[in-house]
């Protein structure tokens, strides 16, 4: 029993297999993802693994303090190479084991050409509450 | 309106429908229905015999729900016009402990099933508990029942499972506005009035032993307390006691197991006046034991902490060395004696290593606090 946080990047990873833009992909191909991605979480919360998701806009904004009584600053609106997340699935599984299992199958959700993307998950595991015996 | 003694009540009504014939997914529905129909009319006209009117409304609402055909409503009813023995209702209560934590179940749906059925909790409060959406919960619990829904129900159980099931219950700490912990000792208690077991004593002693010290193990921003940091003051003498006694008989019965010396270890820390005053010597001969019963790599880590505090840092090292680097919390084993062998930038770096690899959120704050202790500028 233990939560693992699913991390789909839109960059920062090495580029997956069958690397063809979303926006470039059929309308039949991009339904079968979705529907893909949809069956995975509708099946997980049968098994009773399933613990949230959510998708993330694609763009996002690095804010930092400036000082006393300035603005924050951002990084915009110059366009930047920096690691996007696309969205995140956080599992609760018996084992690191089944972690790793329920990734790779997520990863193969179909893409171009109806082939699996071969996309690259970062599998974390959620820090928790200690134990009880723990002495 | 008592919901503790209603839910007291759950594991053996159940029991009883089972054991009557009931296919044991309905029989949980049939159950629950019963209890929220006693919370209604409780109030106003308690029950002479509380369980009985629970057994009488769960198999009429039972028999609702499968009415097929005439003839074998006629049967059942046959069968539930019968009064119901106590000493067979003993036995029910025991069994539906093991088939809750049938081996066929993962772990997590058995401690699930458990604290259904054995609990009487509702499948909100277990999913708030384990942090995860209700809809999740009903499912791993419906699956659960219907995995244990084809386990015959005649057969004897295995108690360790039922006791592993308890323990991860224990462990699973304090989310949520259900006292897991609180919960686990509960329903080991009542698993020991039913059954005659050393090791279930053991558990309980355990359960009671560590419980003890739960309003010393954290401070007030919610950050770790080591044990030899802790306000023993604040320690429950009276859980102490009572777990030092439950232990006690279990252990003079000579059918030692895990549970209880894991127990003799725990009532050896609270036994002392301070951390300084611990025994020990014979601390580590538990841990022997524990690895005699064990073989587990883990214990062994635990044995050479022990083995650094009796004989000396140095003696520690000596037993860590035999063991696997890769074993969770190594480093934190590796850091601790090192600083106390006077090696501190080596403690650092160790802290920091075991701080990277912590499973929880505490330890990991406690381990950086630690590395930055020895790190400080100046």
């Amino acid at each position: 029993m233990a939560k693992y946080l699913l991390l789909k990047h839109y960059r920062g990873a090495p580029a997956p297999v069958n690397n063809v833009p979303m926006d470039q992909w059929t309308r039949d191909e991009f339904s079968a993802h979705v529907q893909y991605m949809r069956d995975f979480a509708n099946r997980l919360e049968a098994t009773g693994e399933f613990a949230g998701e959510l998708a993330l806009a694609p763009e996002g904004t690095w804010v930092r303090y400036d000082g006393e009584g300035r603005p924050p600053v951002t990084d915009g609106p110059f366009a930047e190479t920096k690691d996007l997340i696309a969205g995140w699935m956080v599992i609760d599984v018996d084992s690191y084991d089944r972690a790793l299992e329920l990734a790779g199958e997520l990863s193969a959700a179909p893409g171009a050409d109806g082939k699996p993307i071969h996309e690259w998950l970062e599998l974390r595991p959620l820090l928790t509450e200690p134990p009880t015996v723990g002495e | 309106m008592d919901e503790t003694l209603l839910r007291s009540l759950t594991p053996g009504v159940l029991g009883i429908l089972v054991r009557r014939g009931a296919e044991f997914a309905a029989a949980e529905d049939a159950v629950q229905d019963a209890l929220v129909e006693a919370l209604r009319v409780w109030p106003a006209d308690p029950p002479r015999d509380p369980k009985g009117w629970l057994v009488t409304v769960a198999w009429r609402k039972f028999l609702d729900a499968t009415r097929a055909e005439a003839a074998r409503r006629r049967r059942e009813e046959a069968v539930a016009d019968e009064p119901v023995p106590d000493a067979v209702a003993v036995d029910d209560t025991l069994h539906l402990y093991f088939l809750c934590a049938h081996p066929s179940l993962t772990p997590s749906s058995a401690v699930a099933l458990t604290l259904r059925a054995v609990g009487g909790l509702t499948t909100r409060q277990i999913a708030q508990a384990y942090l995860v959406p209700e809809a999740t919960m009903a499912q791993r619990i419906s699956r659960a029942k219907r995995t244990v829904s084809r386990v015959r129900f005649d057969q004897p159980g295995d108690v360790a499972t039922v006791l592993r099931v308890l323990y991860l219950v224990f462990n699973e700490g304090y989310s949520g506005d259900v006292d897991l912990a609180a919960e686990a000792i509960r329903l080991t208690r009542q698993l020991a009035a039913v059954i005659d077991h050393p090791e279930v004593a053991g558990l309980l002693a355990l359960m009671l032993l560590h419980h003890a010290r739960r309003a010393s193990r954290t401070a007030a921003d919610g950050s770790l307390v080591p044990l030899a940091e802790q306000d023993r003051a604040r320690w429950d003498t009276r859980l102490i006691a009572e777990g030092v006694e439950i232990l006690q008989a279990a252990l003079a019965r000579d059918q030692l197991g895990e549970f209880q010396a894991q127990a003799a270890i725990a009532a050896l820390h609270a036994d002392a006046p301070t951390a300084a005053e611990t025994d020990w010597v014979q601390i580590v001969e538990w841990y022997d034991e524990l690895v005699r019963l064990t073989g587990s790599p883990v214990v062994r880590l635990n044995r050479a902490v022990a083995v650094g505090e009796a004989d000396g840092a140095r003696a520690g090292l000596a037993e860590l060395a035999q063991l696997d680097p890769g074993l969770p919390r190594y480093p934190a084993v590796a850091a601790y004696l090192h600083e106390r062998d006077g090696d501190l930038s080596r403690a650092a770096v160790l802290y920091a290593e075991a701080a990277r690899q912590a499973p929880t959120l505490a330890e990991r704050d406690h381990l950086v606090r630690q590395a930055a202790r020895l790190n400080a500028r100046g």
